[in-house]
């Protein structure tokens, strides 16, 4: 006991702090483990062999001439592997009669996308299996193919004949039926007769995650526990399902993250390639990796959004909404993925967005086609609500001669209304949408901007400005289990934390999710230290390995913090708890008179004390401690959130448009965000910048395009068009704060926000900058071409798909066809 | 098989090589210098930036034959001693990396810009930046940190870094 040790000073709060992260030491010197790093004795590699063809019966594989390449060890087919390989699961049916299609990782009878796996090579080098993989000769019987979504929702060709339909799950939601709202048919007849019924149809493109590390997984099957290591978001949740499908118990599977290399979504997925890897090693008894081409990343891990949105906004004449109806085609893509059809579905408590609708419908339909399966990209189903609901609220002003601004104000929910129960049944707990919206518009200065829009306006400048807007707010916090379970999520929404203290005064903080860039170890350390009075070097964050944090539910849908911080601030709580009759015993007072503060235990009303790091030590030799309780000051918690978390903000952006060529640039980008308490303003700002740069990329550059026989062109670097730092600018960025009540910390959280923001500010301002040229959409990506299109009145909007044969090597007429391999998933041959 | 014997941060290094062997696969499998990364196979993204005899250069985009004889220095050889090359310093300090994936080709790149010129305006950064993709910065904060790093004279110092890489 040392009471008489010097008190340590007033120890500086960590939240809020600017604190460089733990991370980046390694990631800044190369000391990194990403699974392609790891090398294991006797390690094998694997090549996928990928159909060409959309939608096709394999009729033959001959792999003679593969099998007696060098060093090759095996050559697997769907039919050799049979029930060992698992099968790929579905964790949300939308509804209970969805149609489902079998998804094997490795199907021996036909292929339903481009890329879709047929044949497995094994060999000693990757190299190796790669040349062999070339050799696998495998005779298709093409069949037509489900491509186009609006077709394949009319069942015109079957993406799975067998079904009998495209159409998987119809989802809706309607405002009269749930008690939320009033009707929806009547809002719009009601407008139709005395107001303004604005009806719009808005196209949401494929894209692709693109998260810079391909995917790769190394499997161990040589130890009692079979170890796999996979670049993935969701460690526990691939655990699961590798045991609900392989008949392996979960008690046998070890899963790693180790270093991931970023995911948006990309890595919240269950792959063919994961369960071919668990397979195969556990078949051979051998350690066994797979790590994917870009091509191959590209082409079959998993697309996002691809909808179309029809839209039906009634207003009165002053501009009061009266009604929303959203009628939603979303494209799953081949298979029902993880989330499948939840993405669209997250979407729907979103379209009515900070907005008082009295009436508001949503229906959604998700659509099977033969193309590469679709599910969350950041964001996930919220950004397509956003886009939709900020572009329509945009048109109303325009269609009334309104300040778009003015319109919306006149039409969100005021600070003063919070908490507010919206017409989609969510409550919000707080927010303060006129604040943002004050300080956006003073950092951007809005005024003069209009104002020098007028001028160049009136003087007929070619290139023209424009303003778009986007106050936005988005659901997230990823979720409340007895929600989930309302809509038949096939699994909660918790998050479980443990705090280990150890004899050296050290802390280990052990936490569910998993992060890949989020800054969590440095975040979760500030958190700890502050809860703890501990410092934050003696704060060490474990995560990513199911036998380490062996429970968690992982990192998806900005819930890491708000959900995981939360678990773990009452793990912390817990071990204050269980401290405070410790030291009461050891400083012989009540427990009654035990203050915690700063990392101390005092006797209230002398200068009587201990710190924590002296109590963990005291437990540790448990020499001395109160009957009746276990010698461990150790604590978990399990969390539950009681609701989804509400950031909101304002994004004002300026775009200049050149009238004679389309090109459009950017000349200004302001938003501010409504995260509640901030734990590290510099995380944050990082986090921002990437999701605008994500969002915005949407609006102008990026699409996965498929030609006319469902291959995609869009496979590589060269034609997916990634921003670079000379495409991007300096963004301006602030906050207001309107702290969460929902969680202990009153953060709210911030990895999607950008992407959900950004999009519609964008396309709002180069709609406005040329509105007065007749233009009222310009399809997404806005590209030069078509935004000219759109000016020229030569085809806007939906009426210019990107062209398919953009890709001369796919293109029969330029002579290159061929060039590219497309059965490796476009290997150079 | 070919035989190549060059320095590779500052370590003298000698194998047979397959002659289709890329410089990024030889660091990587025959030397374990895992630090450089492959992020695609286009030579688009820039993640296996390293150092050829003072040059950036894409490493996925030179045979290992073609660097017999040379010095090739990785991310893993830019602190020396122990201490951080400015570069390095400043991506940390600006928060210039999130996942870090992108990171080591990044920092390779950002070196021989400053080196290339050592006091570069906003746009020639972004420029000299355009061939290394970043999925998770939006790049504002790597353009910060190589601002701040030619601020503290990280191309004079980088520059010296190179003669004595080019002597050893």
């Amino acid at each position: 006991m040392t009471t008489t040790q010097d008190r340590p000073t007033e120890v500086a709060k960590e939240i809020g702090k600017e604190r460089r992260r733990k991370e980046d030491q390694r990631l800044i010197t190369g000391r990194t483990r990403w699974t392609d790093n790891i090398v294991l004795p006797g390690m094998l590699h694997l090549a996928m062999v990928r159909s060409p063809f959309a939608h096709a019966k394999i009729t033959s594989i001959e792999k003679t001439e593969a099998e007696a390449s060098p060093n090759v060890v095996a050559v697997l087919t769907g039919a050799d592997l049979g029930e060992s390989q698992g099968v790929l699961i579905n964790a949300w049916a939308i509804t209970t009669d969805q149609v489902t299609p079998t998804h094997l990782p490795c199907p021996s009878d036909k292929v339903s996308f481009a890329g879709e796996i047929v044949a497995v090579v094994v060999a000693r080098t990757q190299a190796e299996a790669r040349d062999a993989a070339e050799l696998v000769d495998v005779e298709y019987e093409e069949l037509p193919a489900a491509l186009d979504l609006k077709k394949s929702a009319n069942d015109e060709v079957l993406a799975h004949p067998d079904l009998g339909t495209n159409k998987s799950a119809f989802w809706k939601f309607d405002s009269l039926e749930a008690g939320t709202g009033s009707s929806i048919d009547e809002a719009i007849e009601k407008a139709r007769a005395d107001g303004v019924v604005i009806e719009r149809e808005y196209r949401q493109q494929r894209l692709i995650p693109a998260f810079m590390e391909p995917r790769s997984t190394v499997v161990d099957p040589t130890g009692e526990q079979i170890t796999m290591w996979s670049a993935t978001q969701v460690p526990h949740i691939l655990r699961f399902a590798l045991a609900a499908t392989t008949g392996v118990s979960e008690s046998k599977i070890r899963v790693i993250a180790p270093d991931v290399g970023g995911g948006f979504g990309g890595k919240l997925q269950t792959t063919p390639e994961e369960w071919l890897t668990f397979a195969i090693a556990n078949r051979l008894g051998k350690p066994v990796k797979f790590t994917e081409t870009r091509s191959e990343s590209l082409m079959v891990a998993h697309h996002g959004r691809d909808q179309w949105q029809k839209l039906t906004l009634a207003a009165d004449k002053e501009g009061n909404v009266l009604g929303l109806k959203v009628d939603l085609l979303a494209d799953l893509g081949a298979y029902v993925s993880l989330v499948g059809g939840g993405v669209p579905v997250l979407g729907a408590f979103m379209f009515n967005a900070i907005y008082k609708f009295p009436a508001y419908q949503f229906n959604c339909q998700t659509v099977l086609t033969n193309k590469t399966w679709t599910d969350a990209y950041r964001g996930a189903g919220r950004p397509e609500a956003t886009f939709g609901i900020e572009r329509m609220m945009s048109e109303l002003a325009a269609e009334l001669d309104m300040d778009p601004l003015e319109l919306r104000e006149k039409n969100w929910i005021k600070h003063e209304e919070f908490p507010f129960t919206t017409v989609a049944g969510l409550e919000y707990d707080t927010g303060n949408y006129e604040a943002a919206t004050a300080l956006a518009r003073e950092m951007f200065g809005y005024d003069e901007l209009r104002a020098e829009q007028k001028r160049r306006r009136d003087a007929g400048d070619k290139v023209q400005l424009g303003i778009g807007i986007s106050t936005f707010t988005e659901m997230c916090g990823l979720a409340p289990s007895r929600v989930l379970g309302q809509l038949n999520y096939g699994a909660g929404g918790w998050e479980h934390a443990s705090v280990r203290m150890l004899a050296t005064g050290k802390v280990e903080v052990v936490t569910g999710v998993s992060g890949h860039g989020q800054g969590h170890e440095t975040a979760f350390s500030q958190i700890v230290a502050d809860r703890l009075g501990v410092a934050f070097d003696d704060v060490e964050v474990l995560h990513g390995d199911t036998q380490i944090a062996s429970k968690g539910l992982d990192t998806y849908g900005s819930r890491s913090l708000v959900v995981g911080g939360e678990a773990l601030v009452k793990a912390a709580d817990k071990v204050i708890e269980k401290a405070k009759p410790v030291a009461a015993h050891l400083l012989e007072a009540s427990v009654d008179d035990i203050e915690f503060s700063g990392g101390r235990f005092t006797v209230r009303g002398t200068d009587q004390g201990m710190a924590i790091g002296e109590i963990s030590a005291a437990m540790f030799s448990a020499h001395d401690y109160p009957e009746g309780m276990e010698p461990s000051l150790d604590s978990e918690a399990t969390y539950d959130p009681v609701n989804f978390n509400y950031p909101h903000g304002t994004h004002l952006c300026a775009m200049e448009v050149d009238t004679e060529t389309g090109a459009v640039k950017m000349r200004k980008y302001v938003c501010v965000d409504d995260i509640g308490n901030v734990i590290n303003p510099m995380i944050v700002s990082g986090q921002i910048h990437g999701g605008l740069v994500q969002g915005i990329a949407q609006a102008l550059w990026e699409e996965a395009v498929y030609d006319d026989a469902g291959t995609l062109v869009s496979g590589s670097f060269v034609d997916y068009l990634l921003p670079t730092a000379a495409d991007t600018m300096n963004y301006e960025i602030d906050h207001t704060t309107t702290p969460s009540i929902t969680n202990t910390l009153g953060t709210k959280g911030v990895g999607e926000a950008g992407t959900i923001a950004s999009t519609p500010a964008v396309v709002n301002a180069v709609v406005d900058a040329v509105r007065h040229l007749g233009v009222n959409d310009i399809q997404m990506p806005c590209t030069p071409e078509r935004v000219w299109k759109a000016v020229n009145g030569v085809g806007a909007g939906g009426e210019d798909p990107t062209e398919g044969a953009a890709a001369a090597h796919f293109d029969p007429a330029t002579g290159m066809e061929g060039t590219t391999d497309r059965t490796t998933g476009g290997t150079q041959a | 098989m070919a035989k190549i014997s060059l320095t590779v941060d500052g370590s003298k290094v000698s194998d047979d090589v397959e002659p289709r062997t890329t410089l990024v696969q030889y660091l990587r499998e025959k030397l374990g210098k895992t630090g450089t990364v492959v992020g695609c196979d286009t030579s688009n993204c820039g993640a296996c930036t390293v150092h050829l005899d003072g040059t950036s250069v894409k490493s996925c985009n030179v045979l290992a034959v073609q660097v017999d004889g040379a010095s090739v220095t990785t991310i893993e050889g830019l602190a020396k001693d122990g201490v951080l090359h400015p570069v390095q310093e400043s991506f940390r300090d600006c928060h210039g990396l999130q996942c870090g994936y992108c990171t080591p080709g990044m920092i390779m790149q950002s070196v021989a810009l400053l080196e290339e010129n050592p006091d570069p305006t906003e746009e020639e950064i972004r420029l000299g930046l355009e061939g290394n993709l970043c999925r998770c910065t939006g790049y504002q904060n790597i353009v910060k940190a190589v601002k701040q790093a030619a601020g503290s004279g990280a191309g004079a110092s980088t520059a010296g870094a190179v003669a004595e890489e080019m002597d050893s």
